[in-house]
């Protein structure tokens, strides 16, 4: 790897806009950046296209105009996890978090290693034979991190994964990511309309303009890592809500000039 | 009061087939004008023979039947759903086979086909749809997160059907297979009525035709009853299958 690949953006988005056949602009003019080892958090309203974004860079979408530029040419192996768990429920959760691999023509028997590291990772590792609706929600949630970590990729897609899930789950669950994220030397993106959830697991905040997307503030977190529960008693914590909920509030205040 | 609950149905049930006797009885109504539920029994143990025989006859075209419309249907619905354009060019005839009244049908199907054939058609003919239209809709209704989840990983058309589509379909297409045993059965016993009219056939049916021409009633309820019961029976056993192939994972088998 050269130098200017190591300084190069992991991926980066140029001027990149959407807009669907029913004539909705979901983004318009998108720049954003993506380093390796960033948590970046796209916060915003609902229906201003941060999904949409989460989506094009995971290939499930492509832009109308604008590029993406992958650091090494084309997309690296890329994890998704989704609002929902989106489990296969005929599924064991081996056999869910074995899919990725499957679909690789990896047999059970040679995923297996990977299948068991990663679900112990997320604290499941009792848990391989269930079947999902024997889950709680957070479980679940947890099962889908682990097939997005099966392949260990080098970038993680999130779209509000915890939304749907209770505070002491979310709380607990935003801390174990935070971890994997360390361990495993991941970069993450990451969906949310949480201000608190940006403000603890993001090193970087990209605040999103009402529909079409852009980012209209780009707020860098500096506190360091490891972020324990201590973090979010913190000044730095608070100072870093304080500004990101501004910034959103600004964002739904005025409808801005495309 | 939980077994009270349960025994209800049954209770009612008795207390109809005593009160069919007991008018029967008291009001002395000849047989051949409604013959008593006592006399039915009789009837169905001394011609269990012949009955037997018909009963056997009707079944294995209702299981042939259901064995073809299953493998044709999903097939169907498999070549569907990776090509639209087959939908759109087959699916209208399927529609048009569906809602042509099987009885108009089997007439034709009998000047052109011999009498088992005929019989075997029609039953295929009713049984398809419902597992086609169901499991065309089953194979339609994946997730379409866990689709994309699919694309994201980059499955081929072929493993995306063999692990996302037919698993989702799964339930719709035990539904569709429910509807479509008790459809053999009715279209094979339709097809053999219009068999048996012409002189042809020994299933069930053609038995409630003959009994009928001899004033035989007790013989036409007790074909009747074998019918009724051959209905639930393969109802019952398509309710099962369903269950044990969607205990662990399907909303509609929670224990309430």
């Amino acid at each position: 790897m050269t130098a200017t690949q190591v300084s190069a953006p992991l991926v980066s988005l140029q001027g990149v806009a959407k807009t669907f056949p029913n004539g909705v602009q979901a983004l318009h003019k998108l720049d954003l950046d993506l380093r390796a080892g960033e948590f970046v958090s796209l916060l915003g309203p609902s229906g201003c296209g941060k999904s949409t974004a989460l989506r094009m860079i995971a290939g499930l979408a492509t832009p109308d105009a604008g590029a993406l530029h992958w650091r090494e040419g084309a997309r690296p192996d890329v994890g998704f996890v989704f609002q929902d768990a989106t489990l296969m429920p005929w599924a064991t959760i081996f056999e869910n978090v074995w899919l990725p691999l499957r679909l690789r023509h990896v047999s059970r028997k040679d995923a297996a290693p990977a299948i068991h590291e990663a679900l112990a990772r997320v604290g499941l590792a009792d848990f391989a034979q269930a079947f999902p609706r024997e889950l709680s929600g957070g479980m679940r949630m947890r099962v889908s991190i682990a097939r997005a970590l099966v392949l260990r990729p080098t970038l993680l897609l999130m779209d509000e994964p915890f939304a749907a899930l209770d505070e002491i789950t979310r709380l607990r669950l935003n801390r174990d990511l935070l971890a994997l994220q360390a361990e495993l030397d991941m970069t993450v993106l990451f969906v949310t309309h949480s201000v608190y959830e940006s403000a603890y697991l993001s090193s970087r905040i990209c605040v999103f303009s009402n529909r079409p997307g852009r980012i209209v503030q780009d707020i860098a977190v500096t506190a360091p890592a490891p972020r324990d529960d201590q973090y979010r008693l913190s000044g730095a914590y608070l100072e870093t809500c304080r500004i990101a909920s501004q910034a959103l509030e600004d964002v739904m205040a005025e409808s801005l000039p495309v | 009061m939980k077994h009270l609950d349960k025994m209800i149905p049954v209770l009612v049930f008795v207390a109809l087939i005593a009160a069919w006797e007991a008018i029967v009885r008291l009001a002395a109504i000849p047989p051949y004008v409604l013959p008593a539920p006592s006399l039915i029994v009789q009837t169905l143990v001394n011609d269990w023979a012949t009955l037997s025989a018909s009963l056997w006859v009707t079944l294995r075209i209702t299981a042939l039947a259901l064995a073809l419309a299953t493998g044709i249907g999903v097939a169907l619905a498999i070549l569907f759903a990776q090509w639209r354009w087959l939908e759109r060019s087959f699916f209208p005839i399927a529609v048009i086979l569906q809602v042509t009244p099987i009885i108009a049908i089997a007439p034709l199907l009998l000047v052109y086909l011999e009498p088992g054939s005929a019989v075997l058609a029609c039953a295929f003919l009713v049984a398809f749809f419902p597992i086609l239209s169901n499991t065309a809709l089953g194979l339609a209704s994946a997730d379409h997160n866990l689709r994309d989840l699919f694309d994201l990983y980059g499955a081929s058309r072929w493993q995306e059907m063999a692990l996302l589509r037919l698993p989702s379909a799964l339930p719709y297409f035990l539904g569709g297979l429910r509807i479509a045993g008790g459809l053999a059965l009715i279209g094979a016993i339709a097809a053999e009525i219009a068999a048996g009219a012409a002189g042809q056939g020994a299933g069930l049916a053609y038995r409630i035709v003959e009994a009928g021409y001899r004033l035989n009633i007790p013989r036409m309820f007790a074909a009747l009853v074998l019918i009724s019961v051959a209905g639930v029976i393969i109802y019952l056993l398509l309710e099962a299958i369903s269950r044990l192939l969607l205990r662990r994972w399907h909303e509609s088998s929670r224990a309430r």
